[in-house]
């Protein structure tokens, strides 16, 4: 019987601090036994648990895609005792990666729409994953038009800045960075809050299905702007997050309802929200 | 199903024998409380207790239990890399379980023994174990198993049954782990026609002592933001102390927390008991609490059971009935109440 809380080992390859306040890391970690790597198999939305011996787990979005094969990458806010441990970590380190677990982003239903993307903070990082999958040369002709706003607090405070600044080249997406003030005169980012971008940018509903993962004062201001210009709550994508420990639905915390996050979620649309009570 | 019977006298035989092949398992009376743990002989029992204090749970979802061990010595090879901790899976046999207490491990069965994920050491346990179950003749006031799928000689869950009457025991023998255990002893005799026709006597007059009720009959069709949203609750939480005795008695209780212990260089990945009862449970690091509130919390332990698992698993309500919370509550909240008004609840529009 395969024990589902038996972390596969890794080895931290690369970290990478992503924020100028040095809160934010990316780790890139390779499974130190190959034949783990193919038994985890994920798709972009999904999480894991993180296992770092001597301290405990955490549950973080996996940033990388499937599309990029031979490392995951996580990146870590600094907030509890896990993710302050990490922190301490160095490249080269030995640590333990659980899933991956919860469920996905509905990619293939969305097959043939148009794909609006908005993340805000820290929350970019299953965006990323869902980003690069799709502007993968052999999926990008499933999805029609894809649109991102992506919002920070400043521009030190973006994540995965080269690759924002490659992605702004192409012209296969729409990219809308903004950062919610700046000191900088020349700022090539807009200046504004998401909900504000997203209602100049996003102006169509047509054919298409949205995603959002971001704090919950930014939910709560984009959400009602989706909806007027006409998504329905079906098409409406969110990320939700509880305090987990299983990961797997069986400790009992993280529910909404009848539903575990860490199973049921942690993708669920607004219209399964809407008959959930708010307790996340 | 075999009806067999054993005279009181060949009991201490009966274990004696058992313990060749299983590890045992009993109620046994210490200061008046009595609890499940492991016996060597009938001289260890007491089989006129009504219902064990804590559930046998802890025997399959132990309060602390080991999953994983570690070293930290960066020397070895297998440094930061888990381990799983050894445990003795070899055969065990619980002697005189009570039916509501068996029905409760097939209720949370549903929980740990899923088509997508198994928890091993939960499954290992129930596998290994055979249970012999006795039947209540003496039901406590606080028992209403008879209303949430269960009675005093229910057998569910059970491998055999036993039946007290007078100097002797009826056994049914239920199923291929039962039929093993029975053979195992080799103890058994073939019960006569006119005992089992007395423990049926015994049984139905059993049942009929539990005159405390509930009813669930509309749980399912309630709509759940309705429900969770419905005023009592105000009134349902205003004496409770979360003081999680409730979740720590209940046998349908499962919630458990994961935490690393460190002992120098060396430690252990366990999992404790937890409860919806405490703020901490759904503490996020960012400070936010989805039910930092006590109200959400008492409500989140009796939607559980007498909701979201209605709806979830189609396997009635996750109460046995056993009536432990209503005895210890410090502040007297009562799940029947609860239930008759969640039962009875009605929005304004139905």
């Amino acid at each position: 019987m395969d024990n589902p809380y038996l972390p596969y080992p890794v080895r931290i390859e690369e970290i990478t601090i992503e924020t100028e306040d040095r809160n934010i890391k990316s780790f890139r970690v390779v499974f130190l036994n190959p034949e783990d790597e193919e038994r985890f198999s994920y798709r972009p939305g999904q999480f894991a648990e993180l296992s770092v011996a001597g301290t405990g787990e955490c549950p973080i979005g996996i940033a990388s895609s499937p599309t990029e094969s031979g490392y995951l990458l996580f990146t870590v806010n600094k907030a509890g005792l896990v993710t302050s441990q990490l922190h301490n970590m160095q490249e080269g380190d030995v640590m333990g990666v659980r899933g991956p677990l919860g469920n996905y982003y509905p990619l293939d239903e969305m097959e043939g729409k148009n794909v609006v993307l908005i993340g805000g903070g820290f929350a970019f990082t299953t965006l990323r994953s869902t980003l690069v999958y799709m502007l993968a040369p052999e999926n990008r002709d499933r999805f029609e038009e894809i649109s991102v706003v992506y919002g920070a607090r400043d521009e030190g405070m973006l994540l995965y800045k080269s690759e924002l600044a490659a992605w702004l080249l192409r012209s296969d997406i729409q990219l809308h960075i903004t950062v919610d003030c700046s000191d900088d005169p020349f700022c090539q980012y807009h200046i504004g809050f998401v909900p504000g971008i997203t209602e100049q940018k996003i102006t169509s509903a047509e054919n298409s299905v949205a995603i959002i993962c971001g704090p919950p004062i930014m939910i709560k201001f984009t959400q009602p702007i989706l909806e007027k210009v006409g998504f329905l709550p079906e098409d409406i994508i969110m990320s939700l997050e509880n305090r987990m420990k299983c990961g797997i639905g069986m400790c009992g915390r993280c529910n909404v309802g009848a539903d575990y996050v860490c199973k049921e979620g942690p993708i669920l649309t607004l219209a399964k929200l809407n008959t959930l009570p708010k307790e996340y | 199903m075999h009806m067999l019977k054993i005279e009181k006298k060949d009991f201490s035989d009966f274990l004696n024998r058992l313990k060749d092949s299983y590890r045992l398992y009993g109620p046994v009376r210490k200061d008046d409380i009595v609890d499940f743990v492991p016996i060597e002989g009938v001289s260890d029992i007491d089989l006129s207790f009504q219902n064990s204090r804590l559930s046998p749970k802890s025997l399959f979802l132990p309060q602390s239990e080991r999953m994983f061990e570690y070293g930290l010595d960066c020397a070895g090879d297998d440094a930061h890399i888990l381990k799983e901790a050894s445990k003795d899976y070899s055969p065990r046999a619980v002697i005189g379980i009570r039916p509501c207490d068996a029905k409760a491990l097939e209720l949370v069965d549903a929980n740990f023994d899923t088509p997508e994920f198994r928890d091993p050491w939960w499954v290992k346990a129930r596998e290994t174990t055979t249970l012999v179950g006795l039947g209540c003749t003496s039901p406590c006031s606080t028992c209403f198993c008879t209303t949430v799928g269960g009675g005093p000689f229910d057998d569910a869950g059970l491998d055999v049954l036993l039946t007290e009457i007078n100097d002797a025991f009826l056994a049914r023998v239920l199923t291929a782990k039962g039929e093993k255990l029975i053979k195992d002893a080799n103890t058994f005799e073939p019960a006569e026609e006119e005992l089992v026709q007395k423990a049926t006597a015994i049984e139905q007059e059993a049942g009929g002592k539990i005159v405390s009720k509930v009813d669930t009959s509309r749980l399912a069709e309630i709509d759940t933001l309705a429900l969770h949203g419905a005023d009592f609750w105000e009134d349902v939480q205003f004496a409770c102390i979360n003081c999680g005795i409730c979740t720590y008695l209940c046998p349908t209780c499962w919630c458990f927390d994961i935490q690393d212990e460190t002992h120098g260089r060396v430690g252990c990945r366990m999992r404790n008991w937890d409860s919806c009862m405490f703020p901490l449970f759904t503490l996020h690091a960012s400070g936010h609490n989805p039910r930092g509130q006590k109200i959400q919390r008492v409500r989140q332990r009796f939607m559980h059971k007498l909701k979201y698992y209605v709806d979830t698993y189609k396997m009635g309500v996750a109460c046995v009935g056993c009536g432990r919370c209503v005895q210890h509550c410090p502040v007297n909240i009562d799940i029947r109440q609860v239930c008759r008004l969640m039962n009875e609840y009605r929005t304004e529009v139905s």
